[in-house]
């Protein structure tokens, strides 16, 4: 009785999410066509699909499956630049802009999640602190990579280096990542309509998966992993597909993210960008997706909601963040949600 | 299912107030991509700048500037500027949103950004939104590169590492250098790059050549005791101050006294706070600026510069105070006025830099190129007694 109602709470959960996601896509691009929006708001709308699909991705890792990563932006950068890699050496072969994003996105995905499964291998026999401390010596190390990288371009093909520039480029040959200067002269083709169908992905992947048979194993290991162990779970193998998963996703938001801009450098993927994702997880819930999703967009809009304040600004930032923790794990606030929201009665009588 | 509605209701309410707060938030009567068109007698004119973070002193020199410059033209009367400047805290993502702000406001001509890389993302943004851009400090090449219609006050930084190579050539200064650099940093790199290419062609012989980065920058003594070791009577450092004010610190604790050299981001180490500017004894930089020079507008700048904000003016205020004295006058050749759209400004930007010759603190006889790159002559400084004098 209790799982029909666990699976019934999770798959509504489910469909609220999609709506929301749905709901607010409609919403803005009605308002954007409209030029209702101002610059700003519609600067910000692919960043702010990028970081809703890196919380997600975060929140299967850390919600999910109940291990702390801080290495996140790692898995973005390597999606950054290997997605924007193939978005410029395809440029000349393939016309369509949407085309190009999806390879891009696809590509990113790829090697993010072979990344992942390499990291995955001796990280996820740790546990706990330990794990999150290597995630973090993996997430520098990938950033250490992507300063010292060159991959440059030409009609014989790749051309890659580490420290030093390649020096043979044949003429019409192409630098594309330049070690500490990143890419630059990017054609920015990331467009909002991609970063939703992105999200819209990754979150039915995520809900699917965690409806499922890998799912519920996951949660188990999470809940008590020897339990799990002694009924026959093959813990490492679960835990990876989650993680790898995970670093995939990170991946494609990555490409998006870069290509959104006409420059990235791998700088902006430091452990900072790390803790800033894992903000918005813990901001929205652990293992709420839909949680996640609003605090993405809300703690994304709202540095640039508060410029009036001028040099105070990340002071009151930082402020709101504390008031909202403190407020979302107050008692007294949360019995004012549960009548507010009815539905989310019985959520929290089973947590 | 009633349930599922009136949460889509609530997220769209959510949504549209989202959407109000931010339209609302930039105050002025603007209707989307239009705001460009000014109603008020004054040119606007922003910038992004890291006016918060590690690299403020430079975003907030060029602001405070800039604001000077405007002042006094538009004491004047004639040509008339509204100033806005605002915090990109020396990031891509936020340069864009900054940029965004200002053009919301409805921005007619741009001061671009000041540090490198917000600018390279910032000079994309203007390049396709037409609207003019002349960064007062970001030299990177690819700010320009490509883009007719980004223009640089500051030198290249390809031309600050030839320039500093010839330089030390001219004055015989070592054969034996040493470079610390940091490899992580798009500004150092450059100059880096083409520093050790002239040093190839000049004879200079680079004994040492060692980096750090971000994150790992507070212990020099590796790197400082290579340069010792292998004999470098010069030390090159391509960097910015704060990581300058600790290898001299570190170095002149380990008893090794070279010769220093140092580009224009060492510019500031003597404003630092709590830095031994004893330490900075005899370092030589390569400046289009010098506060201490008696040129008559210069004193005045510092003055002034000196009065308002208690700092002596580094090099970067300057070339925010040339930018905008650059605009006025360009302006003022162009005929053009406040009511035109950003994109007719931007035509006429174009045709005035690629022929005006410009007289400004930083130097006499400016002109610059079709690419947007300046040319200006540097001069040599040495610090004495916590003080820039010129060298020749």
């Amino acid at each position: 009785m209790k799982n029909v109602m666990v699976r019934m709470k999770t798959s509504r959960q489910q469909w609220i999410t999609y709506a929301f996601v749905i709901a607010a896509y409609i919403v803005l691009q009605i308002l954007s066509g409209q030029k209702v929006l101002s610059s700003t708001a519609r600067g910000m709308l692919v960043p702010i699909c990028a970081y809703v699909v890196m919380a997600v991705s975060l929140n299967l890792t850390v919600g999910v499956m109940g291990e702390l990563s801080l290495g996140h932006a790692g898995f973005m950068s390597v999606g950054a630049f290997m997605g924007t890699t193939a978005a410029v050496s395809l440029q000349g072969v393939i016309a369509s802009a949407p085309l190009r994003l999806a390879i891009a996105m696809a590509v990113g995905a790829v090697f993010a999640a072979v990344i992942g499964f390499l990291i995955g291998i001796p990280v996820l026999r740790l546990r706990g602190d330990y794990l999150a401390i290597v995630t973090l010596a993996f997430g520098e190390i990938i950033k250490s990579i992507f300063t010292n990288l060159y991959i440059g371009i030409d009609s014989r093909g790749y051309h890659i280096r580490f420290l030093q520039a390649p020096e043979n480029l044949e003429e019409g040959g192409k630098l594309i990542i330049g070690g500490p200067m990143g890419i630059g002269g990017v054609q920015k083709i990331a467009t909002f309509t991609g970063g939703f169908i992105l999200v819209m992905i990754c979150l039915i992947v995520i809900f699917h998966l965690v409806n499922s048979r890998t799912g519920r194993a996951i949660l188990a290991i999470r809940d008590n992993r020897i339990a799990a162990e002694s009924v026959g779970i093959p813990v490492t193998r679960y835990k990876m597909t989650a993680f790898v998963l995970s670093a995939s996703m990170a991946g494609a938001a990555g490409a998006l993210f870069a290509l959104n801009f006409s420059t990235i450098a791998a700088n902006k993927f430091d452990f900072n960008t790390s803790i800033l994702v894992l903000v918005l997880v813990v901001f929205g819930g652990l293992g709420n997706m839909l949680g996640s999703v609003i605090a993405a967009a809300l703690l994304t809009a709202l540095p640039e909601a508060l410029r009036s304040f001028a040099d105070y600004r990340m002071l009151i930032y930082a402020i709101v963040l504390i008031l909202v923790m403190l407020a979302t794990n107050n008692d007294d606030f949360k019995a004012l949600l549960r009548r507010v929201i009815p539905g989310r009665k019985e959520e929290r009588e089973d947590a | 299912m009633k349930k599922v509605v009136c949460m889509v209701l609530a997220a769209v309410m959510l949504m549209a107030c989202l959407a109000g707060c931010g339209s609302t938030a930039a105050e002025t009567p603007s209707s989307g991509d239009n705001s460009s068109t000014a109603s008020a007698s004054a040119f606007k004119i922003g910038g992004t700048a890291p006016l918060t973070g590690g690299a403020a002193i430079y975003g907030n020199a060029v602001k405070n500037a800039a604001q000077i410059a405007v002042d006094e033209i538009n004491a004047k009367g004639g040509i008339q500027f509204e100033l806005r400047f605002e915090d990109d805290q020396n990031d891509t993502e936020k340069a864009v949103n900054a940029y965004n702000t200002l053009k919301d406001w409805g921005m007619q001509i741009s001061l671009g950004s000041t540090t490198s890389k917000p600018c390279e993302v910032t000079s994309g943004e203007t390049f396709v939104d037409r609207i003019f851009a002349l960064t007062p400090s970001a030299s990177s090449v690819a700010t320009t590169d490509g883009k007719d219609n980004q223009f640089q006050m500051c030198f290249t930084d390809p031309n600050q590492g030839s320039a500093s190579a010839q330089y030390i050539a001219d004055k015989a200064l070592a054969s034996k250098v040493a470079v610390i650099w940091k490899n992580d940093d798009v500004y150092s790199k450059g100059i880096y790059e083409t520093f050790k290419a002239a040093c190839d062609k000049l004879n200079i012989e680079i004994v040492s050549d060692t980096t750090f980065a971000d994150g790992n920058d507070t212990d020099f003594s590796v790197q400082i005791a290579d340069a010792q070791t292998n004999g470098a009577e010069l030390v090159f450092l391509p960097i910015y101050y704060q990581p300058a004010s600790l290898i001299l610190a570190q170095a002149a604790a380990a008893g090794y006294e070279p010769k220093w050299f140092g580009v224009d981001g060492m510019d500031g180490i003597l404003t630092m706070k709590g830095f031994d500017t004893s330490l900075a004894e005899g370092v030589m930089l390569l400046t289009p600026f010098n506060a201490d020079s008696t040129d008559e507008r210069t004193a005045a700048f510092v003055k002034k510069y000196q009065d308002m904000y208690g700092e002596v003016p580094n090099q970067f205020a300057a070339d925010a105070y040339d930018c905008v004295y650059a605009y006025a006058q360009a302006l003022e050749a162009a005929g053009a006025t406040p009511d035109m759209s950003a994109e007719e400004l931007c035509a006429k930007m174009i045709e005035q830099f690629t022929s005006m010759t410009f007289d400004g603190l930083t130097g006499t006889g400016m002109t610059w190129n079709t690419e947007g790159q300046v040319t200006k002559s540097p001069n040599g400084m040495v610090i004495q007694n916590g003080a820039y004098v010129g060298m020749d």
